[in-house]
């Protein structure tokens, strides 16, 4: 009887050390990445990272303000592209489709949300790089758009779905029409959730190289984002981190630094939204 | 618009029927949910529909106003009238904007009050921006919420109480005038106290339209119905003044239920 029981306990107390040993190891090693960027990009940051173009090749100094500029200008394009298109399907998906077509362009987006960023940079490349004979950051704003779309597309019909069927109903029972149901109701009703979502897929889309690698290219100098190719903070990081000189490394860390304090920062915002979304809807 | 005798007397002589359904079948896919219900709504007057769960007075209080058929998989057969008008053939949101509905758990919409009430109007297009507030005023004091919330008809709606919620919900339907308000248990979530105040209610509000009540709660159907049906297992047994039902049912299966010996 007593020996069972601690037994029982000893069992209980080794499970929940295994457990809790492994929790701890990814909480530490989110906790080791940061703390390293930290280290290596606090050390490198200074003002002119954020004003200053790029020296040449082997001049220590100057910035990657180019590539800021660029990531927000091509981000943003693939926001305005993406987030629409999302959107509307999920809504579609959630309050409209049929069972059989609901259930294809589910299974597309899914599809789509699984192919390799560098195959969808490919893609890209293609139908966009290849018929504008230049890289841009709007080629860059559209293969990034195509991650988003997925994203927006299952994070809008999840979040629709979760509003419930009484309010529906109840704005129906006014004479409200379906649209105007949506419209007015059922979207508002999951507005912080959507847009919680919208913004960890741009933090998500954000840190993507690989797409914009044959797409938006690189840039040492400003740039047209229309129809030149576009400096990004990911794809500087990917070039100064192989480049040999350690000026660059140290332009790399900076760069890898400020755009985790922008993924973070953006995280944080859509926690905030949505815990304020929740004391909303329930009152 | 209804032939009224001289002599108001209802109790006695029944005013014409507001809404008729007849032969009404309906299906939750192969299931049949209903079977060939025929009643009258007198116009002006509450009717009470009864009978233990699952029985289908909800489905056919739902199909009143084919708030049914957003579930799919649901069919209906038979013919509803709203005054001679067939409603399983009229434009839906017209006939729901006549035939208003309050559901069993009070839903507001996470909006502030004066936006909940003033739903209906805004997506009917029924009064004139400068009139939508005396509308919203004339409908909270129709549901006897005025005085209770006159100064924060800016905050939410969701941080009312249930039994004002609920009343809420009735004004909501009020505004854009219904001829019929349907009402599928509208005090099953609320205390004895919030209850009193929407039975009282919906006896003041027949003057203004045609009332049916799906309620579990016998008591209340005796309190506030001028008639009642008793649904049982998808059928309709019996139909009549309410008093009669519950003093001198004709069927034995009425007699058991009110009774109390099942259900």
């Amino acid at each position: 009887m007593t020996f069972r029981n601690l037994r029982r306990k000893a069992l209980n107390n080794v499970m929940l050390s295994i457990t809790g040993i492994f929790a701890l190891m990814t909480v530490s090693s989110l906790f080791l990445i940061l703390a390293y960027l930290v280290y290596n990009g606090g050390r490198s940051i200074d003002l002119d990272f954020f004003t200053e173009l790029p020296k040449s090749t082997g001049e220590v100094g100057g910035g990657m303000a180019n590539a800021i500029l660029g990531s927000a200008e091509i981000v943003g394009f693939a926001a305005l592209i993406g987030l629409p298109i999302g959107f509307f399907t999920g809504v579609y998906l959630a309050e409209w489709g049929g069972a059989t077509f609901s259930f294809l362009v589910r299974y597309m987006a899914d599809l789509l949300n699984g192919v390799p960023s560098v195959v969808i940079g490919i893609c890209t490349w293609t139908i966009v790089v290849r018929p504008m004979h230049t890289a841009s950051g709007i080629a860059g704003g559209i293969a990034l758009s195509l991650m988003l779309i997925p994203i927006m597309a299952k994070n809008t019909e999840q979040f629709l779905r979760e509003v419930p069927r009484t309010l529906r109903e109840g704005a129906l029972a006014l004479g409200a029409a379906r649209w105007q149901t949506i419209a007015t109701v059922v979207v508002p009703a999951a507005r912080k959730g959507i847009m919680t979502g919208a913004i960890l897929g741009i933090a998500r889309i954000a840190g993507e190289s690989a797409p914009l690698l044959f797409t938006s290219l690189n840039n040492q100098f400003w740039s047209n984002p229309f129809h030149e190719p576009t400096a990004s903070l990911p794809v500087m990081i990917y070039t100064h981190a192989i480049a040999p000189f350690d000026d660059w490394h140290r332009q790399a860390w900076a760069a890898g630094l400020v755009l985790l304090v922008l993924v973070l920062a953006a995280n944080i915002a859509a926690r905030w939204i949505m815990s304020r979304g929740h004391a909303a809807v329930r009152g | 618009m209804t032939v009224q005798p001289p002599v108001a007397a209802p109790a006695i002589v029944p005013p014409a029927a507001k809404l008729r359904a007849k032969g009404v079948n309906f299906y939750y896919g192969s299931f049949k949910a209903l079977h060939d219900i025929s009643l009258e709504f007198p116009a002006n007057q509450v009717t009470a529909l009864i009978g233990p769960s699952g029985c289908g007075k909800s489905t056919f209080l739902r199909s009143l106003n084919r708030i049914s058929e957003t579930v799919s998989g649901t069919r209906i057969e038979g013919e509803i009238t709203l005054d001679g008008e067939d409603v399983l053939k009229m434009d839906v949101t017209s006939l729901r904007r006549r035939v208003g509905m309050v559901f069993q758990r009070p839903n507001p919409f996470p909006k502030t009050i004066f936006e909940n009430v003033a739903y209906g109007i805004r997506v009917n297009g029924l009064a004139k921006r400068s009139e939508v507030a005396d509308v919203v005023e004339k409908s909270l004091r129709g549901a006897a919420l005025w005085d209770e919330v006159r100064d924060k008809l800016n905050t939410s709606a969701l941080a009312l109480s249930g039994g004002q919620q609920q009343r809420l919900c009735i004004a909501r339907g009020l505004a854009v005038g219904p001829e019929v308000l349907l009402l599928d248990e509208p005090c099953s979530a609320l205390d004895p106290i919030a209850t009193a105040k929407i039975e009282d209610l919906l006896v003041a509000l027949r003057s203004q339209c045609t009332i049916v009540i799906v309620t579990h709660n016998m008591q209340q159907a005796a309190r506030v119905a001028d008639h009642t049906g008793f649904f049982l297992l998808g059928r309709l047994i019996e139909h009549d003044r309410t008093d009669v039902i519950f003093r001198n049912p004709s069927k034995k299966e009425t007699e058991d239920y009110i009774t109390g010996r099942f259900g």
